[in-house]
């Protein structure tokens, strides 16, 4: 397989990176040699294999529905690049 | 009390516990040493004020019964420390000063250690070579061309250079083992739900564990049980009966299978790793354990599928770094221009190419053929473990496929450097515990290591194999302090 510029530049809108022409050509070149090294697992039949989502063979634990931490405007605010009161400031979204 | 910073971690406990040294004059040895030894760039933010304040504090009072008395520590600036800046090695967390702290440091401050800093690693544990990191490369204190491994290379220069007693790193591939085998030290990752992930700037979750980087086994087995507690506020976090590791500690592993699997005798596999390997099985032997051929047949699909896992969950994770809430901004003409130019420009190039990897894999029409793939690939790697974990109590293998290469060998090649991983991946995969050992040093003299892996929660097997094969090797580090004028 092969990935071409039009697909560089499609992974890059899904993942809000911008790319120029040098930087999109660089990235076909080292996507394509990993994924033909990923092909690799196209040798292997698995359509009865159960799918390992995760290791940890645990239920997740209930938990009563309570507060624990309260109070944190300042500590969620205080890392903001550009914050107003109690807001986060963004880019105008809505004419 | 001779030179402080010579003494093994257990060695300085004894002293500080036994009033022949104070935690004061333990923090002063080793910011003092720190300091002298800049040029090997392992720490990103210097905390020797606050280290030096807090070990005076504690010799006011000090509580003698705690774990790690007055010890003070550098940590991978992979964890959150409240109050003090966290960057995970990127330019997007340049200026990120955590306003909580993660579980498994909270665990280490709580015994009484003391904070000294943050220490450098590849950016978002992306890397094997510590040379992705946005505040530069590493340098080993064995030899200044050579890289000291990664993701957590800062952690394991800092320990090989005794910079700091001990730390803790992360593993998601191998970022623990790989830089402890480079590095001629001691590097453990536990069982997948061991220690929290609470804290810990996220990679790829389902693979993530934290770890102890030491000395020697004692000291390793010393931080496990201090950092491995069950923790609610990680929801993989396992409650299982924790061993204290380092009581329980034992060279009497007389009857213990250990298990050679063929399959890791790969392809191009240099001589040293051979015969490192080899010898390696006679110390067990010598040790009286007994050794049993087995098989891990997929074995050589393991970098594969996690180059497909780790990076789709990675692309995930770093979606939260849009520029808005926290972290580096770059301004833009609208809300779109502003993420995609922040992203851009924040991180580096191989976090952006495994975000895009991941992006891609988990796309529309590419989910089945690759993420569910390499899900399905997954359950056969734990599978194999499965079946050899019915006959053998532990495995011995190589920890790397080669000694440490130089600065900027493998850096126009994503392939060549993935391929380092390949001893270690599989057992991230398969959420197993896997320590490794200095072992020897190739011939020029460079650090090799070996590595046991142990069955799900069996970290008390592994370091007593551990710890009884250190013995035998008695392996010393050729470190003549370069680095210092």
């Amino acid at each position: 397989m092969s990935i071409d510029l039009k697909t560089i530049k499609h992974i890059s809108k899904l993942s809000r990176i911008s790319v120029d022409e040098k930087k999109a050509e660089k990235l076909a070149e080292d996507l394509n040699s990993i994924f033909d090294f990923i092909e690799k697992l196209n040798e292997l039949k698995t359509d009865n294999v159960e799918p390992l989502t995760s290791v940890a063979e645990t239920t997740l634990k209930l938990r009563s529905d309570e507060v624990k931490s309260k109070n944190l405007r300042d500590q969620v605010i205080k890392n903001s690049p550009k914050e107003n009161e109690d807001y986060f400031v963004v880019p105008k979204v809505i004419e | 009390m001779s030179d402080i910073t010579k003494q093994s971690l257990s060695e300085l406990v004894e002293n500080i516990k036994g009033k022949k040294l104070s935690s004061s004059e333990v923090t002063k040895a080793f910011v003092e040493r720190s300091e002298k030894s800049k040029e090997l760039n392992a720490y990103i933010t210097e905390d020797y004020a606050n280290a030096l304040n807090k070990a005076k504090k504690f010799d006011e009072k000090p509580n003698l019964d705690l774990k790690l008395p007055g010890i003070p520590m550098a940590v991978k600036d992979l964890f959150c420390t409240r109050d003090l800046r966290t960057t995970a090695g990127s330019k997007i967390l340049n200026n990120f000063v955590p306003t909580y702290e993660s579980t498994v440091t909270q665990n280490i401050w709580n015994e009484g250690a003391i904070l000294m800093g943050k220490l450098n690693c590849d950016e978002f544990a992306m890397g094997s070579s510590n040379e992705t990191s946005f505040f530069g490369n590493v340098q080993n204190p064995i030899d200044k061309n050579l890289v000291p491994g990664g993701s957590s290379g800062g952690s394991s220069s800092a320990v090989a250079a005794q910079l700091t007693p001990i730390t803790i790193g992360t593993d998601t591939g191998g970022s623990i083992r790989q830089p402890a085998s480079f590095t001629g030290t001691v590097g453990l990752k536990p069982t997948y739900g061991s220690c929290s992930r609470y804290g810990i700037v996220a990679f790829a979750s389902s693979l993530d564990q934290a770890g102890p980087m030491a000395q020697n086994v004692k000291d390793c087995a010393l931080l496990q049980e201090v950092i491995s507690t069950y923790d609610e506020k990680d929801s993989t976090s396992i409650d299982f009966k924790r061993n204290e590791y380092s009581k329980e500690l034992t060279k009497d592993i007389k009857g213990k299978k250990i298990g050679i699997p063929k399959e890791y005798r790969v392809d191009g596999m240099p001589k040293e790793i051979e015969d490192l390997w080899k010898k390696g099985i006679e110390y067990a032997k010598d040790c009286g354990a007994e050794i049993i051929d087995i098989s891990l047949p997929h074995t050589n699909y393991a970098l594969p599928t996690y180059y497909i896992v780790a990076p789709a969950e990675a692309s995930s994770n770093l979606a939260r770094y849009d520029g808005v809430k926290y972290g580096f901004r770059v301004e833009g003409e609208n809300l779109i221009d502003m993420y995609e130019k922040t992203r851009s420009e924040g991180f580096g190039a191989e976090v952006q190419r495994r975000i895009m990897i991941g992006t891609y894999v988990l796309s529309s029409g590419y989910y089945d053929a690759y993420y569910l793939k390499a899900q399905k690939v997954r359950k056969l790697i734990k599978n194999d473990f499965d079946d050899a974990y019915k006959k053998v109590d532990a495995i011995l293998t190589p920890s790397t496929p080669s000694s440490a290469f130089k600065i900027g060998e493998k850096t126009n090649d994503p392939v060549s450097m993935y391929l380092n991983d390949i001893f270690t991946v599989p057992v991230n995969l398969a959420g197993l515990p896997g320590i490794s050992i200095p072992a020897g040093h190739d011939a020029k003299g460079y650090p090799l290591g070996l590595q046991i892996i142990g069955k799900a929660f069996n970290e008390q097997n592994i370091l007593n194999i551990a710890h009884a094969m250190e013995e035998k090797i008695n392996f010393k580090n050729n470190i003549n302090d370069w680095w210092i004028k």
